[in-house]
């Protein structure tokens, strides 16, 4: 389960996001300490996740304390799935 | 206000409305703040005494590394109290490497020579870095150690003693080219264009202007925060990183505070449009809502359409769609429109107006352009469209848009240089490209190699330059461009560059390199970074690399989305 919500969420910053599809994101890399996904896109990642999982992360939470690798996002989204 | 400065007029508005809330502070979290003049004079008064206990004089320059909070409300009055000229320099964002940061600090300091910066205390260190090399600064005070005193506590507040003509304040835009030109505005310039302005928006007290906008740049600056509080207007102010998130939030505040005004550069149209749930609108008013002002970026009309769709069913007005064209170098705006009348548009033939530089209008549906207006020039304020000699061009002829008014830059500061080449026989030079047609100005494009993304300008030099930087790729050999996306209403930065490495992998690993180098060291994210063979970039006929060539080429090979 985890490693399809890792997969999922690698895929869509890397071809919605990143605009480069080959390129896999590791669940350790930095997202937005790297800047790999910009202030303009956590918006977007945030729909995303309320889409595909339901479950919601508020906008004060869209920092790299709250989550700043794929791995780290993936347990957040975990944790809300209940 | 004549006879008036910048320091006479706030201390003014403290003395006659001491308890007007004159800004609505939003929190991330938490409840909204209310400032009243007396508080915003109180504590920018115990910051112009901090400043002359530092020995800071008149006329020199101050440096505000704060975030947008109260803090830096009140330090950018106090250095205007203490005649002190205040600049205000993006604070550290968390994809900023801070080894450049310290680097833009120090070319910052290097040109401007400040005297003092105020800044939170845990960056203290940070500053005294940068400064190794600055031997102006004398002074770092950390912002929340300053007492709110009362006014009549300081024997004297040199900034009222300030001449029309010396100057209020630096406004900068980013990047190390960027950093090299601080606009300098004089007290004078700045109020003539308050007056000018306000009377081209039809600005009265019962406004209520609403705004996320950064105070390091014009747009922000001035019309999201010194017109309103000079004209004694209620502002609503949340933080371009708050809105960013959840830019709902905009939507929610001109519903609470019957906000009247807001601007927003063109790609915010599309990112407010996409980007709020149905649900964070339950109960939204934006009927209040009598202008949103498109500026500092090209207007384009589809933006507009996308947003009326999304907010008309809450109460937006047609009508409330406005445009302006402005620039820091005329304080703020050049034209307004949309304001008594709704904003121009036109239809033009596009092979007329790429072959020939004419605006032809045209009833046909094919073949044609979208133009939008940025309605007329404000009072005090003269627009010509000249060609490469300098001379005016009747209406409809494409060239480039220069400017006269009661309003203009007093320098680019500490580089007369660059002030001297951006003048002809008195005319400013904008760099912009567009025409008029009975004295509506459009804006078409521009003359100089600058990328807009977002409303914040960019050097494609500074990008190319960080790129150059990393391994693997070709000094030289490297194109930074960019390329407009009509989903998000801005332009994506697009990198090229050529190297030797023929492996798929070490390809794919010079592009992360470079994509991380340039988005840790700038003020933008890349979109696109394209890894290219040795020879692929055009070059003109003296071995340098030609932007606008390589642009078309990798239009048509690469990116294939070539329109118009």
């Amino acid at each position: 389960m985890d490693d399809q919500i890792l997969s999922q969420l690698s895929q869509y910053i890397a071809t919605q996001i990143i605009k480069q599809p080959a390129r896999t994101i590791s669940p350790t890399e930095p997202l937005i300490s790297n800047g790999l996904v910009d202030s303009f896109s956590l918006v977007d990642l945030a729909l995303y996740i309320e889409d595909r999982y339901g479950v919601i992360i508020d906008d004060t939470e869209l920092n790299k304390e709250t989550f700043d690798s794929l791995a780290q996002l993936t347990e957040l989204i975990r944790s809300r799935m209940g | 206000m004549a006879g008036q400065n910048t320091a006479s007029l706030i201390v003014q508005a403290g003395w006659e409305a001491p308890d007007q809330v004159i800004v609505h502070l939003l929190q991330s979290q938490g409840s909204d703040q209310a400032i009243t003049y007396r508080e915003l004079i109180r504590n920018a008064a115990g910051i112009a005494s901090a400043l002359k206990n530092a020995a800071i004089h008149p006329g020199e320059v101050v440096i505000l590394l704060l975030n947008h909070e109260r803090d830096l409300l009140f330090s950018f009055f106090g250095a205007v109290l203490s005649g002190a000229i205040p600049s205000i320099m993006p604070y550290l964002t968390e994809k900023l490497s801070p080894d450049h940061y310290r680097q833009s600090l120090t070319a910052l300091f290097n040109t401007t020579h400040p005297a003092a910066v105020i800044t939170y205390p845990d960056f203290v260190a940070e500053v005294e870095m940068a400064a190794t090399t600055a031997p102006s600064l004398r002074a770092i005070l950390v912002s929340d150690t300053i007492r709110a005193i009362d006014p009549t506590e300081i024997d004297e507040l040199p900034g009222l003693q300030c001449s029309p003509d010396q100057i209020v304040l630096l406004q900068h835009s980013s990047g190390s080219t960027g950093l090299q030109k601080g606009v300098a505005l004089s007290h004078q310039s700045l109020i003539n264009h308050l007056d000018s302005y306000r009377r081209a928006i039809r600005l009265d007290t019962s406004d209520v202007i609403v705004s996320w906008l950064p105070l390091y740049h014009d747009m922000g600056l001035i019309a999201g925060f010194l017109l309103p509080i000079l004209t004694r207007t209620a502002l609503v102010l949340m933080s371009p990183f708050d809105w960013v998130r959840a830019p709902y939030k905009l939507m929610q505040a001109v519903s609470h505070y019957h906000g009247t005004l807001t601007w927003l550069p063109n790609f915010a149209y599309n990112f407010c449009a996409q980007k709020v749930r149905m649900n964070l609108l339950e109960g939204v008013d934006l009927s209040s809502w009598r202008a949103v002002i498109n500026c500092s970026e090209p207007i384009h009309w589809k933006s507009h359409q996308l947003f009326l769709d999304r907010f008309a069913p809450y109460g937006m007005s047609t009508r409330a769609l406005a445009t302006s064209y402005a620039m820091a170098e005329n304080v703020f705006a050049v034209t307004q429109g949309g304001i008594e009348n709704p904003v121009g548009n036109e239809t033009i033939d596009a092979r007329t107006f790429q072959s020939e530089k004419f605006a032809q209008p045209s009833a046909h549906s094919d073949g044609t352009i979208r133009m939008v207006s940025s309605g007329r020039a404000i009072d005090h304020t003269r627009v010509r469209v000249i060609d490469v000699q300098g001379n005016p061009l009747p209406d409809r002829h494409l060239g480039e848009i220069a400017i006269q008014s009661n309003s203009l830059l007093s320098s680019y500061y500490n580089r007369p240089d660059l002030t001297e080449k951006a003048f002809l026989h008195d005319w400013y030079l904008t760099g912009d490209l567009g025409y008029l047609a009975e004295g509506e100005l459009y804006v078409t494009g521009r003359k100089k190699d600058l990328i807009i993304v977002g409303g914040k300008n960019i050097y494609p030099q500074d990008l190319e330059r960080l790129a150059e930087e990393v391994p693997g790729v070709h000094p030289g050999r490297v194109v930074a461009l960019g390329v407009f996306n009509e989903l998000t209403g801005t332009e994506d930065v697009v990198l090229l560059a050529e190297v030797d490495a023929e492996n798929d992998g070490e390809r794919l690993r010079i592009a992360d390199q470079i994509r991380n180098q340039v988005t840790h060291n700038s003020d933008i994210a890349l979109r696109y970074v394209e890894v290219l063979q040795r020879g692929w970039l055009l070059k003109t006929s003296s071995g340098k690399i030609a932007r606008s060539a390589n642009r078309d080429k990798y239009l048509s090979e690469i990116n294939g989305q070539f329109s118009e």
